[in-house]
């Protein structure tokens, strides 16, 4: 339970516990996790998978909910495309 | 690629684990499938500070026999099989019977500001907590209705946060009758105590609400209306949640007739479970919130129904009805009242996906209407969120949905159109 994963979130490198979610990760460094379509800053809001607030750009991969992935050794996140 | 399971039970928190574990106590060949990376739904979820709940690792442990299907999202329904997302593409899985074990979400009511970053639902900051966001020396006002609160707010301290307090929108009267019937419950009562004990100092109000969230780009401070007048207090986060609402659309999809008499639909089931499809079941949440000691009985019935075993489901029926009560209680005591619903102005957004303001919505009737107009409900989140907010709020009910069930990439499309081209070709 005491091992870390470590990714990079906006080219800056994070350390989180195993079984962290990359939404955890990414709190490390902003809360401005996705731009809404009328360009305010967004944050998970349900924690759950539900709300679609939490979405990051993940491997160059766009719109993943960042509370459902598990974070992962040298994953590249990006927030706030 | 096409998996067939006997019994496929949808959904891995207490009621889905005591459903897929009771059907392969029987023997059947089971698959258990949830979105989330690993089993336990909301309440069981994992906390990467502490071991799981006893009953937790229990329930899981006791799953011989039974696929976990982990990060599988169901996306659609096609001629009596379900079409899954996964990380590596999507699958197809056919069943004999289908338990929904679909659980619940948090309802979430808009009010000023709560688009700010560091405005999250109760159990929604729970979620993330446990699953390594940082809240060690962060300021937390925690907000909303229910028991929810607590476990929220306990979860929250263990993990270092400050708690600046506690705000219950009922009433003092209605929590102390809640309270006073706690008594005919001695479980719930015990961990009521354990909750408070774990939550000693912390300042618990009733009768408060948080009115609005201020900040310019993250969250400042939140301005309270409680029972001795408004204040402004300073917090890094609001984490706040008015209760539970029931995950219906995979019913919805399939056909499965609703029971609308509330605000929220839930699944309508008979007493043994079964949904007004054949071969399909629904225990737990879905229908209807009664917390976790229902979805653990009703898992185990809809497990022995879909594994046909009648007898063993009706024995544990006395049992189930008794622990309805319960959510029924919860229900009556914690309901959100008219100021919660009066909090958002014209100005606030109410869709969240589409940044759609309350206001634009007046005059329309209908979700469909308003959707078709406004856009409102046509985001990503396919209008769990507002769709749900604005039948709280009593303007209409949120309109039906439709395939994909949850926002799909391409090729699970394709996928789709597919198989839905060939089984049109094989039944010309």
């Amino acid at each position: 339970m005491s091992a870390s994963v470590r990714l990079q979130v906006n080219g800056q490198p994070v350390d989180v516990p195993d079984g962290a979610t990359v939404a955890a990760a990414v709190a490390h460094w902003t809360l401005h996790f996705r731009t809404s379509v009328s360009g305010e800053a967004r944050a998970p809001l349900c924690g759950m998978g539900v709300c679609f607030e939490c979405r990051v750009r993940i491997d160059g991969v766009a719109h993943q909910r960042a509370c459902m992935t598990p974070a992962r050794d040298g994953m590249q996140v990006d927030s706030h495309d | 690629m096409t998996e067939r399971y006997d019994v496929l039970v949808v959904g891995a928190g207490p009621a889905g684990l005591a459903a897929a574990g009771t059907a392969a106590a029987h023997g059947a060949r089971v698959g258990l499938l949830d979105a989330q990376p690993r089993a336990g739904g909301q309440v069981w979820r994992h906390d990467v500070r502490k071991n799981a709940p006893r009953a937790a690792r229990e329930a899981i442990a006791a799953l011989h026999g039974v696929t976990l299907l982990a990060q599988h999202s169901v996306i659609a329904s096609e001629d009596g099989a379900l079409r899954v997302e996964i990380p590596q593409g999507s699958t197809l899985l056919t069943y004999g019977a289908l338990v929904l074990a679909t659980g619940a979400r948090e309802l979430l009511l808009p009010f000023p500001g709560w688009t700010l970053p560091g405005v999250s639902g109760a159990g929604g900051l729970q979620a993330l907590t446990k699953q390594g966001w940082p809240v060690a020396g962060k300021r937390v006002v925690v907000a909303g209705s229910g028991p929810l609160l607590l476990a929220a707010a306990a979860t929250l301290r263990a993990h270092g946060a400050k708690l600046v307090g506690i705000h219950e929108q009922a009433s003092a009267e209605s929590v102390h009758a809640f309270a006073r019937q706690l008594l005919h419950w001695p479980a719930r009562a015990t961990q009521a105590a354990l909750l408070r004990a774990k939550l000693a100092g912390v300042p618990y109000r009733f009768g408060s609400v948080v009115r609005q969230a201020h900040g310019e780009d993250a969250l400042r401070l939140v301005e309270i209306d409680g029972a001795h007048g408004t204040s402004l207090v300073d917090c890094d986060l609001l984490a706040v949640g008015y209760g539970l609402v029931p995950n219906v659309e995979l019913a919805q999809l399939l056909g499965c007739a609703l029971d609308h008499g509330h605000p929220h639909p839930h699944v309508q089931v008979d007493e043994l479970l079964r949904t007004s499809v054949p071969a399909i079941l629904a225990a737990g949440e879905a229908c209807g919130i009664g917390g976790l000691a229902v979805a653990r009985i009703e898992g185990a019935i809809a497990g022995h129904m879909a594994a046909g075993h009648q007898d063993d489901a009706r024995a544990l029926l006395p049992e189930r009805d008794r622990a309805r009560r319960f959510g029924a209680l919860l229900a009556r005591h914690f309901a959100p009242g008219a100021r919660v619903h009066a909090l958002a102005t014209p100005q606030t957004l109410i869709c969240r996906c589409e940044d759609v303001p309350l206001g634009a919505l007046d005059g329309y009737a209908d979700a469909r209407d308003a959707k078709l107009a406004t856009r409102c409900g046509m985001g990503a989140c396919q209008g769990r969120i507002c769709g749900t907010a604005l039948a709280e709020l009593g303007r209409f009910p949120r309109g039906a949905g439709r395939p994909p069930l949850f926002p799909a990439r391409l090729a699970t499309l394709a996928g789709l159109a597919l198989s839905s081209s060939d089984a049109s070709r094989s039944s010309t």
